[in-house]
């Protein structure tokens, strides 16, 4: 699959995101925006998965520790084929194998229910040194977000990661700067745009004994060489530093914190497929013109 | 007299033999779980954690995920209250194969004072969905559940103790998950008792049988799922029921019990356990004399109920 093709493939995410949470009348947007071009890059590039099989034991795990955002997980298993992409508008319905968070008891594709936020590396660090003690080669990835890493969890499990050299596992953190609420400004807390405290997440991974990659979130090559270069990691856990906005594709949506969550208007959902289909536009062309 | 901890450590190296997938997770605590007999005689089986007990539950969960068979071995206090969140989200809703080694339970934890004593466990933990709750009663039957409970598949809070104590299971007792054991018959007074309590339980019918009550004693080894039915049978075949437990009063065994017969059988009842307290540091007659377990408790409890009839 072309990069191009992927690109496009994170806002067909967010166009399902839109249209289920209009439909659910409320849900997560904006760290799901963040995370969209990471996750059609997983699912349709990186992970080493089998829809038909959703359980065959030799998969690559995928945990989305960031669970509020598990209407992007759902809508890029959707598209994968894990399940028809109608049901995405039972999200959060009663009896919807679309819970509010992942639970993984419900809907074959996900590997491990989240929610409660810093929980889950740890089950990654488990599921790592299950692959090594099962001598399978699968490999762990799992994603966070950068509020998420204020949990003291987080950093239980980066040690205990590091110390056992578990290469098999990648962290990915989206480094979007915001949370729910954050943390004041130099304007205390006037205004929609606030900056987390996380300065400097790269040293910190450093310093608990992981390889930190750089990366834009946004840009799908630059992402998947990421990956590729994780992947390669043998000696160390990796966590992928991806630069990215929060709300990213829509242009009333970025880095403003109040998109993190709430429900989306008739006039909203409108104007941000407008946007979706504008920026897709000269894509589609140099698709359709390759 | 044998350790419920000791039985813990030579078992879990045979469940190791036994099964290629168990494995035990360890949060520095080796030592005095008894799990360092694994460490020694099965290295790749034994994963120390740290002193990182979230992350333990959490990495447990990943390994039941992938169909590893852990056991998390921690102190009944760490995992029942400061673990509560990551065994309800990864553990418990999802209902992975995970087994919680809860040491030091109850008050008799070696002179720690309350911060490792937790006095309400079964409460937390029987509350929560899809758990199981197993208390035996001694160093034999913790082996046996352990056995048993190698075949189960879902979430398990097992409680231990950590001292040597009497034995009254037999050594070719086959544990069965759910079912209460009739220890001792009786008609006046029905007994009923989980964990290590119930050999001070036993201690106190011989007491009152020479009294003159005759008390039957019912040991609840798995407090969830509960033997409903011979808990009914037990109040039905007596005229009251005392429940006992090296727990608060609130919630545990006797919640459990009491819930049962008020729905199925009404049953003059009174509960004996911690009565809205923590325990203390102290030695373990001192202890169990202070919070009114011991068995002249007991004998004194039944008494009491007896003549209020
Ligand atoms: C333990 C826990 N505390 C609080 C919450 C509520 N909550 C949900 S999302 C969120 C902010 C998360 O921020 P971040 O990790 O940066 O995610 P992103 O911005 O990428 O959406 C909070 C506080 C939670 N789900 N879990």
């Amino acid at each position: 699959m072309t990069v191009d093709e992927l690109q496009r493939l994170g806002n067909d995410i967010r166009r399902h995101v839109l249209r289920a949470v209009h439909h659910a009348g409320a849900g997560h947007i904006g760290g799901v925006f963040s995370a969209a071009d990471m996750l059609a890059a997983l699912y349709f590039s990186e992970l080493r998965i089998d829809p038909q099989r959703p359980h065959l034991e030799s998969r690559d795990r995928f945990i989305l520790s960031k669970g509020h955002c598990g209407i992007g997980l759902y809508a890029v298993l959707a598209m994968r084929g894990y399940f028809p992409v109608d049901e995405l508008f039972t999200f959060d319905a009663i009896d919807s194998r679309l819970q509010g968070h992942p639970d993984m008891t419900k809907l074959p594709g996900l590997d491990m229910s989240t929610g409660s936020l810093g929980q889950g590396l740890s089950p990654g660090v488990g599921m790592a040194l299950g692959a090594r003690f099962l001598h399978s080669d699968f490999q762990t990835w799992v994603m966070i977000g950068d509020g998420e890493t204020q949990e003291g969890q987080i950093w239980e499990a980066a040690f205990t990661a590091a110390r056992y050299q578990l290469a098999n596992l990648t962290a990915i953190l989206d480094w979007n700067h915001l949370q729910q609420f954050g943390w004041p400004t130099s304007q205390g807390y006037a205004g929609v745009a606030r900056r987390d405290p996380t300065e400097s997440p790269a040293q910190k991974w450093r310093a608990f004994g992981w390889n930190v990659i750089e990366c834009d979130g946004h840009d799908v090559a630059d992402f998947r060489r990421a990956c590729d270069r994780a992947r390669r990691t043998l000696d160390r856990p990796t966590l992928i530093l991806a630069r990215t906005i929060k709300g990213k594709g829509i242009s009333f949506m970025e880095n403003d914190y109040t998109w993190h969550s709430r429900p989306i208007s008739d006039e909203d959902l409108a104007a941000a497929l407008g946007e979706l289909d504008r920026a897709d536009e000269p894509q589609r062309t140099r698709v359709e013109r390759s | 007299m044998l350790a419920q901890r000791d039985s813990f450590g030579e078992t879990i190296v045979d469940l190791c033999d036994l099964d290629p997938r168990v494995v035990l997770l360890d949060g520095d605590l080796a030592n005095s779980t008894k799990s360092d007999k694994l460490a020694s005689a099965r290295p790749d089986r034994f994963f120390m954690m740290g002193i990182a007990e979230q992350n333990l539950v959490g990495v447990a969960a990943g390994m039941a995920s992938v169909g590893l068979k852990p056991w998390v071995a921690s102190f009944a206090a760490f995992i029942a209250t400061r673990d509560l969140d990551q065994i309800r989200v990864v553990v418990a809703q999802p209902k992975l194969n995970v087994r919680f080694a809860a040491h030091y339970s109850g008050i008799l934890t070696g002179y720690t004072g309350r911060t490792h004593q937790v006095v309400n466990d079964i409460a937390i933990m029987r509350s929560l969905p899809n758990m199981v709750v197993v208390a035996p009663c001694d160093a034999v039957e913790a082996r046996a559940a352990m056995f048993a409970l190698n075949d189960y598949e879902g979430p398990v809070y097992l409680r231990l103790t950590r001292d040597p104590a009497g034995v009254v299971t037999a050594a070719d007792h086959r544990f069965e998950l759910g079912h209460a054991l009739l220890l001792r018959e009786g008609s006046d007074i029905g007994l009923i008792s989980t964990g290590g309590q119930t050999l001070r339980v036993l201690d106190a019918a011989e007491t009152l049988e020479r009294d003159n009550i005759s008390a039957m004693v019912l040991h609840v080894p798995t407090i969830k799922p509960l033997d409903v039915d011979a808990v009914v049978a037990a109040a039905a075949a007596t005229r009251c029921i005392l429940t006992c437990e090296e727990h608060s009063v609130f919630g545990g065994l006797g919640g459990a019990v009491a819930e049962v017969l008020c729905e199925r059988q009404p049953t003059r009842m009174q509960r004996l356990g911690l009565r809205d307290v923590d325990g203390e540091s102290g030695p373990n007659d001192a202890l169990i004399e202070k919070y009114g377990l011991s068995s002249a408790h007991v004998v004194k409890a039944a008494k009491e109920l007896w003549s209020s009839l």
